[in-house]
């Protein structure tokens, strides 16, 4: 379907746009934030709204046409293969079906002393406005932070009977992240045998989401993710798609 | 503005009795322990700064030094004093330099005499720098006095957060100018969870700037500036939390910060560090920020981001009275509580904002002497910044109407950006629209039945959880997710290994002098 924005009359292609240009408010700027929402393509561009703020800056709201279409047919998503849960739904789902809690242990490996991702993934506080694992009543987390070695890593996941273990990396030097990573999957390789094996999972922003089996873990996550992704997933992965199989 | 609930004294004599109760075996757990972090506090008022060359404060070499000889529980204050006076290095910098060298061995004295002087010489030191800080809260008298308090009450409270400090400067200024009287600097994520305290002027931390002494410095230098131009005294803010808050507080106190982030449970429910380190940590922080006149805020409105607002009301009321309790014990005045809450009821119910006004009354009329802290809408602000401005608005209204002390400013860009320049305007365009058309409304406001009777049955709630945590004691309670649905045992958290129970000979020239 061709489709193009809607004011109040089908086809109108009526937008509104705010923004903040680093010059004084006078005649000269208004012409300058027309000029931006033409290089926008908006045309014709009224502008609304332009006020002073501080010294030096003038906020502005615009309002006017724009020419292009959009073709719903050829928009390109990438999908999740799993679906994205409430941290209501995770829960009841693991208590219906898996009937105990979840258990996941997270750490940040190697010399990396950044527990950003990881606290923001695992930490009641979370991120984003978004709840941690912790905050999810049917998951038992267990953070041990930073600078966890890969031999502690496994004997805590052992005796807390992980169902998954979460690595978080984000700062990396000549691919430590890699070599951590690789490190740490042959460790729970030869730990434990393949049923026995927590679900293994790394995050941080300079992985590639596509390296799962090259460094030998089941799921990658990149720069931006949620808690709630993440929950969602292991739900997908440990419950959902292990009882359909 | 008292007595427009018709609140029951007996319940309130009797909500107050309990929280006296439920937190006294607290207090004494932390009169009867010591950290890590209290005592690296008691050697910066003692005078020991700076770092080594890979950034370890000087204070946490010695502590380590003295902890490695002589254990924590004596305290470090006699140690220290003694082998200064037996080496003759009487800076106690340059012996901290010695000490991680391995040149000073700690031990503790057996002579009596020779305790008495190295006591002696503890006081003579912790002395000078609370000398330092009795200075400061001098000064900031005086330039309240010189330049005024703000013309409105709530003050309007604003954070900057760049990371750098040399940015967060100028945005300062310009928030003060746009008509911020209280500025905060939002900490760089994870700086709670370090056991030390970074030295020198930051340029980098991840969303918020390092609380460092120099950072604290350069910022209070610019608000003076300002306040001078603007002829109001703008406050300036940082949190007292995470394992190293005795040290920041005193830190504070130094550089004249006006007021302290400073929680008596936030870092066990929302950082997991351990129950007992944090309220030996909490006691001390707070003497010391009652002897510098820092307004404390603390943190309930935490609880509220993770429970349910309506479902927990109760549980916010009890921690204020919990944190007011503490705040008492360690000498603060009531006009240094700004006891935190906040709009986060979900406004797609049914008279979410006439409940909102029953609990911001309640802690009004519950506290009436206290700048209490009014926190916007966070959980409920979705992408729609349209709808967000408009909840702002009424967060504002109902702060106006209820008299709170401390205006947190909501941007309605929460939840999706750290602000812009542009959406701080507009926020504090909303607040002034408010406050201009509507501030005295609360001349005109009688609450009715729904209100009054709201705000009955969330203090009889908070009387009845009270009632149960002084039969379970407040560290069961904190350990089986009483407060923020988060379950925090005694023995578990983050700094456990820094803390020592007190030796029969513990000494602490600051907890002497305070």
């Amino acid at each position: 379907m061709i489709v193009r924005p809607y004011g109040d009359t089908t086809g109108d292609g009526m937008v509104q746009l705010s923004f903040t240009l680093p010059i004084p408010h006078d005649k000269r700027a208004e012409g300058a934030a027309l000029q931006l929402a033409g290089k926008m393509g908006m045309d014709p561009a009224m502008l609304v709204h332009a006020k002073p703020m501080g010294d030096g800056f003038t906020f502005f709201v615009v309002y006017g046409k724009v020419g292009h279409l959009v073709d719903t047919e050829r928009v390109q998503v990438v999908e999740r293969d799993y679906p994205l849960l409430s941290a209501k739904e995770v829960n009841a789902v693991i208590k219906r079906r898996l009937r105990r809690r979840l258990n996941v242990v997270g750490a940040c490996i190697g010399t990396d002393a950044h527990t950003v991702g990881i606290d923001a993934i695992l930490n009641l506080k979370g991120i984003a406005g978004e709840k941690g694992l912790e905050y999810y009543s049917e998951l038992s987390v267990t953070n041990l932070g930073a600078q966890v070695s890969v031999p502690d890593l496994v004997e805590t996941a052992r005796e807390k009977k992980a169902d998954a273990v979460l690595v978080s990396q984000v700062v990396t030097q000549r691919d430590a992240h890699l070599h951590n990573t690789r490190a740490m999957s042959a460790a729970f390789r030869e730990a434990l045998p393949a049923g026995r094996r927590p679900l293994l999972i790394v995050g941080g922003p300079r992985f590639d989401e596509l390296m799962t089996g090259e460094l030998g873990v089941d799921r990658i996550f990149g720069r931006g993710t949620t808690p709630r992704e993440v929950a969602s997933y292991l739900v997908h992965a440990l419950i959902e798609s292990k009882s359909k199989s | 503005m008292a007595g427009k609930l018709d609140l029951d004294p007996r319940i309130v004599a009797r909500a107050r009795a309990l929280a006296a109760k439920a937190g006294q075996p607290v207090v004494d757990l932390a009169r009867s322990h010591t950290t890590v972090s209290v005592e690296r506090a008691v050697l910066r008022l003692a005078g020991v700064h700076g770092a080594d060359a890979d950034g370890i404060p000087w204070v946490n070499r010695l502590v380590d030094a003295v902890r490695a000889d002589v254990g924590l529980g004596h305290g470090v204050a006699v140690p220290v004093l003694h082998a200064a006076l037996t080496t003759g290095v009487e800076d106690l910098t340059v012996l901290a330099q010695k000490a991680a060298a391995g040149a000073v061995r700690f031990a503790v004295p057996e002579k009596k005499s020779e305790i008495a002087a190295a006591r002696r010489r503890a006081r003579k030191a912790a002395a000078g720098g609370l000398k330092i800080i009795d200075r400061r809260r001098a000064e900031r008298d005086r330039l309240i006095r010189r330049y005024g308090d703000p013309a409105q009450r709530p003050w309007i409270y604003l954070i900057v957060a760049t990371g750098d400090i040399h940015e967060d400067i100028p945005q300062a200024q310009a928030a003060a100018r746009a008509g911020a009287d209280v500025i905060a600097v939002i900490r760089s994520t994870g700086q709670s969870l370090l056991d030390y305290v970074p030295e020198g002027a930051t340029r980098e931390g991840f969303a918020g700037t390092y609380a460092t002494q120099e950072n604290f410095r350069l910022m209070r230098a610019a608000l003076d500036e300002t306040s001078r131009e603007l002829g109001r005294y703008i406050r300036l803010t940082n949190y007292a939390s995470g394992l190293c808050m005795p040290e920041i507080a005193a830190l504070a106190g130094l550089e004249r910060l006006d007021m302290m982030l400073n929680d008596s449970m936030y870092g066990i429910l929302f950082r997991d560090i351990n129950p007992i380190r944090t309220f030996v940590d909490q006691r001390f922080s707070r003497q010391v920020h009652a002897r510098a006149g820092i307004i404390i805020n603390t943190g309930e409105d935490n609880y509220l981001t993770t429970a349910d607002a309506v479902e927990a009301a109760h549980t916010v009321t009890v921690s204020q009275l919990l944190n007011e309790f503490f705040a008492h014990e360690a000498g603060l005045a009531d006009w240094q509580l700004g006891l935190g809450h906040a709009f986060e009821i979900n406004p797609d119910l049914p008279e979410s904002f006439r409940l909102e006004l029953a609990h911001a009354l309640l802690a009004r009329e519950l506290f009436p002497d206290a700048p209490l802290k009014w926190m916007p809408p966070t959980r409920h602000m979705t992408g729609d910044v349209f709808r967000g401005n408009l909840l702002d608005g009424f967060f504002n209204l109902a702060g106006a109407l209820t008299g709170q002390g401390i205006l947190l400013v909501g941007m309605m860009t929460e939840a999706v950006v750290t602000p812009w320049l542009s959406d701080r305007d507009i926020a504090l365009q909303n607040v002034r629209y408010v406050l201009n058309g509507a501030g005295n409304l609360h001349e005109d406001f009688v609450p009715g039945a729904f209100i009054r009777g709201r705000a009955g049955q969330v203090l009889g709630e908070a009387v009845e959880l009270l009632e149960r945590i002084v039969d379970d004691t407040l560290m069961e309670a904190i350990a089986d997710g009483t407060f923020g649905l988060m379950k925090r045992p005694a023995d578990r958290g983050k700094g456990l290994d820094g803390v020592a129970r007190q030796e029969d000979d513990y000494y602490n020239p600051v907890g002497e002098l305070l």
